[in-house]
């Protein structure tokens, strides 16, 4: 009873925030004079035919890989309190220069790969690193060196690809690296469709899809069933609480941030390894901004932000047959915006919901209640204070 | 309470990521249309409604589909991509799954995919702005490309013979080789006229970073500080940020040079005061030509269509009738270019 009750909680002000943003959206397409229920239609019309269905799922899944990879970097930081905006910057300097690696050498394939993977997430981690390396020897807010550290990834990624690692030729529109070979790309897995007995799509499903599921899986188990994820939340609710009780708190911000920027890292890499196979100057820019929502949207945990990342790519599917039906592509993004900004209101008053129902129960046992317990640390006043409703306070 | 205002500030970056203007507008619904020519159009990123590149582009369109007595709301199909541009493809295969025919990509930054979709699609014909395409090798596409740096380089002579203080801008939106090919026209131009010239040049965003075309603001900063520096003219080839050029040029009353369409028809009244010229890119007339060759089976694909000072398809607008006193001399060099005895750098 306790339990659903407590699950119904915390998806009540997701569930909540999508139908602001619906009613919303409905509401602005009536304004400019079209008819919100062709556009619900168009939401949910995956295509005539099951190839053209099943292409839907692959476009849906492949944005949705980079938004998940995306809002799990920020929601790593979220979680220990600290706001890596930077993202954007990080996952850029990674992908530059993973995709100059990936060409320069020649590897066995499964090694090559594994190189690309490994120089990515080293690349974000100590770019994330160095925002943490200011933010514990000179206090400098992270949120700002971040966003600072962007303009300068931007402007080195781009110098690098113009200079050193440039491999089209001159005069071509578009500058790239020179293509990743054949041994350092991922292959797709369409086969999936095969097995679960579905039409293939025209498309190639991102290959990359697997470890973004391995990732998210990792980064859950660390934050949930280790000491360091409970260091990490502990010092996220309350840092002087954790520091008292001899969590290193400086140690942490690098640590969590090394991680961040880690996954960061991986935000590129299915495009780059999947489709474009080279950087370049049209290579896909904003995931990392895109993130943050997500991030929001799902509330910091792993399993909710593949929710939210699928949602938003849901989403952004629509935006092409939305214009074939005469109404604007922008509904989609109206849609995500409300989303996003209904889903922080959305989020307190269902805080305040609990807190209410929590002070009405009569005291015992805190807002929580018994389910304290799920967490692995010690018992005590810090172990009884993390439970889900916590957490979203400190997001 | 930082908590707070740190939350806000990751909430409005994450609305801003989401926030985009891309905008379609009245394209028709597939199926149903009177003629056989049913025309699908992938805009750039910014859409229509630019006022230059996009806009020119679906004007071409409109002009060539009315004149083949097809209906502009019914057998044109108008997409826009999403802000960060990751669904091009997805455009380019869902409008030759519609059956339209011909394709027309508006932009380089659909060259990485167009080859192979038009590939995948051997009975859709395809076209691309400003990407050659004769290295390809895909029969069904065509590149209307254009020599924007002789356009540029008479930009560079107006502005070098109209300026008093020897002293000219350039402000381009994102570093690219296209916008490149403008900058090196304008500087050759300036300096065959005053070869001591001042050119300032400033780029509104580094390469991989298309912001730079939808900046106005930027736009405006950047041609502020080249007025204050002692330039009198500010030629400017960076798309809807050139707004903010035209406003810097009214604030500090010195004049400015538009591009791509004639932007001084488009002005209002008071920035029509200062623009003096603009380096027309007729993508118009590009698109259009491609469109009638096509409904008469003229097509060469596999080939590029050069537009240049001999072709019409680059010239000088002359409205508002700024440079009509160096008329001559502006024609002396067309001539020149025409006749190759001058040939105008692509690279700066």
């Amino acid at each position: 009873m306790n339990a659903l009750r407590r699950i119904g909680a915390s998806l009540f002000a997701p569930a909540l925030a999508v139908v602001v943003a619906i009613v919303l959206t409905a509401i602005v397409i009536l304004v400019i004079g079209q008819d919100p229920a062709v556009a619900l239609r168009v939401l949910l019309d995956f295509g005539d035919t099951p190839a053209q269905q099943t292409q839907s799922i692959v476009v849906i899944l492949n944005r949705a890989v980079p938004l998940f990879l995306a809002g799990l970097a920020v929601a790593v930081a979220f979680r220990m309190g600290l706001f890596n905006i930077g993202v954007e910057g990080q996952y850029r300097m990674a992908t530059v220069i993973a995709a100059g690696v990936g060409a320069a050498v020649v590897l066995p394939a499964p090694l090559h790969v594994l190189l690309i993977v490994v120089v990515a997430m080293t690349v974000g981690a100590l770019w994330a690193g160095i925002v943490a390396v200011l933010k514990v020897t000179r206090g400098v807010s992270e949120v700002i060196s971040s966003i600072m550290l962007n303009f300068i990834a931007l402007g080195t990624a781009s110098f690098l690809l113009t200079g050193p690692l440039r491999g089209s030729e001159e005069g071509a529109a578009i500058i790239t690296t020179t293509d990743i070979p054949e041994s350092g790309r991922f292959p797709a897995i369409n086969g999936l469709f095969g097995v679960l007995g579905l039409e293939q799509p025209r498309g190639q499903l991102f290959g990359f899809l697997l470890v973004a599921v391995v990732v998210g899986v990792v980064v859950s188990v660390l934050l949930k069933r280790t000491r360091f994820g409970f260091d990490l939340r502990a010092t996220g609710l309350s840092p002087s609480a954790a520091t008292a009780s001899g969590i290193d708190a400086r140690a942490m911000v690098i640590k969590t941030m090394l991680i961040s920027g880690a996954v960061a890292g991986l935000i590129g890499l299915p495009d780059l390894l999947g489709r474009t196979y080279h950087f370049g100057t049209e290579f896909t820019a904003g995931l990392g901004f895109l993130g943050i929502a997500v991030a929001l949207l799902g509330r910091n945990s792993p399993v909710g932000i593949a929710f939210a990342a699928l949602l938003f790519a849901f989403l952004d599917r629509a935006a092409v047959p939305l214009q074939f039906a005469d109404i604007p592509a922008s509904v989609v993004t109206i849609i995500q915006g409300t989303i996003v900004l209904s889903v922080v209101v959305a989020n307190e008053v269902a805080r305040q919901i609990t807190r209410r129902r929590a002070g009405r129960a009569g005291g015992q046992g805190g807002d929580g209640g018994p389910d304290a317990g799920t967490s692995a640390g010690p018992a005590g006043p810090a172990g009884t204070r993390i439970t889900d409703d916590r957490q979203e306070a400190g997001a | 309470m930082t908590k707070a205002a740190a939350l806000l500030l990751a909430g409005s970056l994450a609305l801003a990521a989401c926030a985009s203007d891309d905008e379609s507008s009245s394209g028709g619904t597939s199926g149903g249309g009177e003629g056989d020519l049913k025309v699908g159009v992938a805009y750039d990123t910014g859409g229509r409604g630019d006022k230059s590149f996009n806009d020119s582009a679906i004007a071409g369109v409109e002009a060539a589909v009315k004149e083949a007595g097809g209906d502009v709301t019914e057998d044109i199909q108008e997409l826009s991509p999403n802000a960060d541009g990751s669904d091009r493809a997805e455009l380019l295969t869902q409008l030759a799954e519609n059956g339209f025919n011909p394709v027309i990509a508006v932009g380089f930054a659909y060259g990485d995919i167009i080859g192979d979709i038009a590939a995948e699609y051997p009975d859709t014909q395809f076209a691309i702005v400003d990407t050659s395409v004769s290295e390809m090798g895909v029969d069904n596409l065509t590149g209307l490309v254009f020599a924007e740096e002789e356009g540029s380089f008479l930009a560079g002579v107006a502005a070098a013979s109209k300026s008093a203080t020897n002293h000219v801008g350039f402000v381009g939106g994102q570093e690219s080789p296209l916008i490149a090919k403008f900058q090196a026209g304008f500087e050759a131009g300036a300096q065959a006229v005053k070869p001591d010239i001042t050119i300032d040049v400033k780029y509104l965003s580094p390469a991989g970073d298309p912001s730079g075309f939808g900046d106005p603001e930027g736009g405006k900063v950047a041609a502020q500080g080249m007025y204050q520096a002692g330039a009198d003219i500010v030629f400017h080839a960076a798309g809807g940020s050139g707004e903010g050029v035209f406003e810097a040029a009214v604030e500090a009353g010195q004049r400015a040079i538009g591009v791509d369409s004639d932007q001084y028809l488009s002005a209002s009244a008071e920035q029509q005061a200062v623009i003096m010229t603009s380096m027309l890119k007729r993508v118009d007339n590009a698109v259009q030509g491609y469109i009638e060759d096509f409904a008469a089976g003229d097509l060469e694909g596999g080939s590029d269509i050069l537009n240049n000072l001999e072709t019409g398809g680059i010239a000088l607008s002359t409205s508002g009738g700024f440079i009509d006193d160096i008329q001559g001399v502006i024609e002396d060099y067309r001539q020149q270019i025409i006749d190759g005895d001058i040939e105008v750098p692509t690279t700066p």
